[in-house]
């Protein structure tokens, strides 16, 4: 039995306190927007009182009803946001599948080479997986407008899978290293060859790890904005630069509800994947730091 | 694994990494030694019934072939990074040589907007990094008294703000951070003053991006640190406790050096992604009393007539060595690290 593991009522009080106030803080904003993406303007920015957003004065006023889906025709309907969700689904698809294709290769090989090469390979992944995403992209601009393959989505794609590279291979490297060597090389005294072993032996116990690195490749392609901004032109757009272009014109009436409307939409789907992967989250932002 | 079949297998990552990590950066040294061309006037004479003017103007097509014959420009060796825009070597001798004190120097020297985005950038990156570590470490010790029920629910919420999309999370709080939003609106009552707002108080702009920022990066803190709570040996906590040590005692002796080298792990990741922060300056439209290197880059980038990209390259290339610098405890680490493993 323990000794003095009761904590006194007061530090119970401070904590629990404290908690609450984070989780408010936590999540209020987003419980907040939500809740004002289906109100007018003049209530979600209430010049009287913010009171006014929670009753839904204006908008019972203006509409004939306490909550209007006017910001989500705006944005989904007339400012075809729809078009950029899709786009956003093709891009962050790709850029996850073929991340995870040709990083579960690289990250592979890294775990089994002995060589003093790999190392140094990894060491490079480190200076790559630091460098601000926005010097890279005024890197492109010139080239991608010389070769004429500005805009399109194939090219953000690739270039989002390279950006992704390195932490993808730190992550698949140190996940492989935790499978044990002598299950690949039994199936190779047995007669396989590296690429035989690789597929019949490692390849089904490899899934955890490639689901959670998965999960990241994920919200790096989706919470991308200074490539898709910078190297998408205005109808191949995904969410978030559709957002950002939302604010541009922001000057005309109710467009800033349209803007509310599609940043509720777009925090849905990650709101859908904490709530079915948290545990995987959670375990990989862990794995990497364990690890170091 | 032979050296063949290693780069069969990771070929098609360095392919991409070469392609489009390495060679832009190349790209970018290259295009800060240029600027681009100097439009080419030309002066023509027009003549209307009512008498003839002449007037100058951007000659277009011979503009074009410049364009098409030297694509990256004019080459300017450093000027790019000794200009106004960037180092702005000029302007500081000026000031040092002529001021009033220390606080004019600093005023003025605030006043080039490079030095205005360098001064955000490191006071972001170093104020946010050890407070939302704190923000995190002071979560992770409360969630882990949890009794089990709650702690999933809330470690869901805490990650939130972590996992939102940056432009997204920027415009909500900045949405609410607006004069006739939740928070503005009681940050004027509160204060009694009805014209504070964010455009009008670089202060307040630069309080409540550091706010966002401690909120978007503590739950990464949280979640490491809680991980880590989970390892701490509680033998050593019940002998400490046996020998009279009080809860404050136990966290700051045992749990703390038990957490030490995942703190140093969070505070260099950490450093070095806050050092690129960006999004919060577009989403909460700060850039006239906030910017940050990573933002002049975009805001050459997507320049209203022309697109500067010798500007933006220089930028790009002095970010590139801050990065550089932050990373060298990281490299460092990796190095001994890998040492240690091999011996």
């Amino acid at each position: 039995m323990s000794v003095a593991t009761r904590r006194p009522v007061a530090l119970n009080a401070l904590i629990l306190a404290f908690l609450v106030i984070w989780v408010i803080a936590a999540a209020f904003p987003f419980a907040w927007t939500v809740w004002g993406s289906f109100k007018v303007e003049a209530d979600f920015f209430s010049r009287q009182s913010w009171w006014s957003a929670i009753e839904g004065t204006r908008t019972q006023a203006q509409t004939g009803g306490a909550f209007t889906l006017a910001g989500y025709d705006g944005a989904w309907v007339k400012n075809e946001f729809w078009k950029a969700a899709i786009n956003t689904l093709i891009v962050t698809l790709s850029v996850t599948l073929i991340s995870l294709t040709i990083g579960t290769l690289g990250g592979y090989a890294l775990a089994r080479s002995g060589y003093r090469y790999a190392f140094w390979i990894l060491i490079a992944a480190l200076i790559f997986r630091a460098m601000p995403h926005i010097t890279l992209v005024s890197g492109y601009m010139l080239p991608f407008f010389q070769l004429n393959i500005w805009g399109v989505l194939p090219t953000t794609i690739i270039v989002l899978v390279a950006i992704n590279q390195p932490f993808t291979l730190w992550m698949l490297h140190s996940f492989f290293l935790s499978i044990p060597k002598d299950l690949d090389e039994s199936a190779m005294v047995d007669g396989c060859t590296r690429f035989q072993a690789f597929r019949m032996v490692i390849i089904p116990v490899m899934w955890p790890g490639v689901i959670t690195t998965g999960l990241f490749s994920f919200l790096l392609g989706y919470n991308d904005f200074a490539v898709t901004s910078m190297l998408l032109a205005q109808e191949n757009q995904t969410m978030v630069p559709k957002i950002a272009s939302f604010l541009g014109s922001i000057q005309n009436e109710g467009n800033v509800m349209f803007a509310v409307a599609a940043v509720v939409s777009a925090t849905v789907p990650l709101f859908i994947l904490v709530l079915f992967f948290q545990r995987q989250i959670v375990s990989g932002l862990t794995a990497g730091a364990v690890k170091g | 694994m032979p050296h063949r079949t290693f780069f069969v297998f990771i070929f098609p990552s360095i392919l991409a990494m070469v392609l489009f990590i390495t060679l832009p950066i190349l790209s970018v040294v290259v295009q800060s030694l240029f600027v681009q061309h100097e439009a080419v006037l030309i002066t023509v004479e027009n003549c209307t019934p009512f008498g003839c003017e002449t007037q100058t103007r951007v000659d277009t097509a011979a503009m074009q072939k410049l364009q098409a014959d030297q694509p990256m420009g004019q080459f300017a060796g450093f000027a790019n990074y000794l200009n106004r825009n960037h180092l702005a070597v000029d302007e500081i001798g000026a000031i040092l040589a002529d001021n009033r004190g220390f606080g004019d120097v600093a005023a003025r020297i605030f006043n080039l907007p490079f030095y205005k985005a360098l001064s955000f950038t490191l006071v972001y990156c170093f104020l946010v990094t050890p407070l939302a570590m704190a923000l995190g470490f002071a979560i992770a010790l409360a969630v882990n008294t949890l009794p089990g029920l709650l702690k999933g629910p809330t470690i869901f919420v805490s990650i939130l703000p972590m996992i939102i999309t940056p432009l997204v999370g920027s415009l909500i709080l900045a949405w609410m951070f607006n004069p006739s939003g939740i928070l503005g609106a009681t940050l004027q009552s509160l204060t009694g003053d009805p014209t504070l707002s964010l455009r009008a108080s670089p202060v307040l702009t630069w309080i409540v991006l550091l706010v966002y920022g401690v909120w978007t990066n503590g739950p990464f803190s949280f979640v490491v640190f809680y991980a880590g709570l989970q390892t701490v040996p509680q033998d050593t906590v019940e002998s400490a406790k046996i020998d009279g040590a009080s809860r404050w005692e136990v966290t700051r002796h045992v749990i703390m050096p038990h957490l030490a080298p995942l703190a140093t792990f969070v505070a260099l990741v950490q450093l070095m992604d806050n050092f690129r922060v960006f999004e919060p300056i577009v989403g909460f439209s700060a850039e006239a009393n906030a910017t940050s290197l990573s933002w002049l880059v975009f805001n050459d980038l997507v320049g209203q007539d022309a697109q500067l990209f010798g500007s933006a390259a220089s930028t790009s290339v002095i970010t590139i060595v801050g990065v550089l610098i932050l990373l060298t405890p990281v490299l460092r680490r990796t190095w001994r690290e890998f040492n240690r493993k091999a011996v």
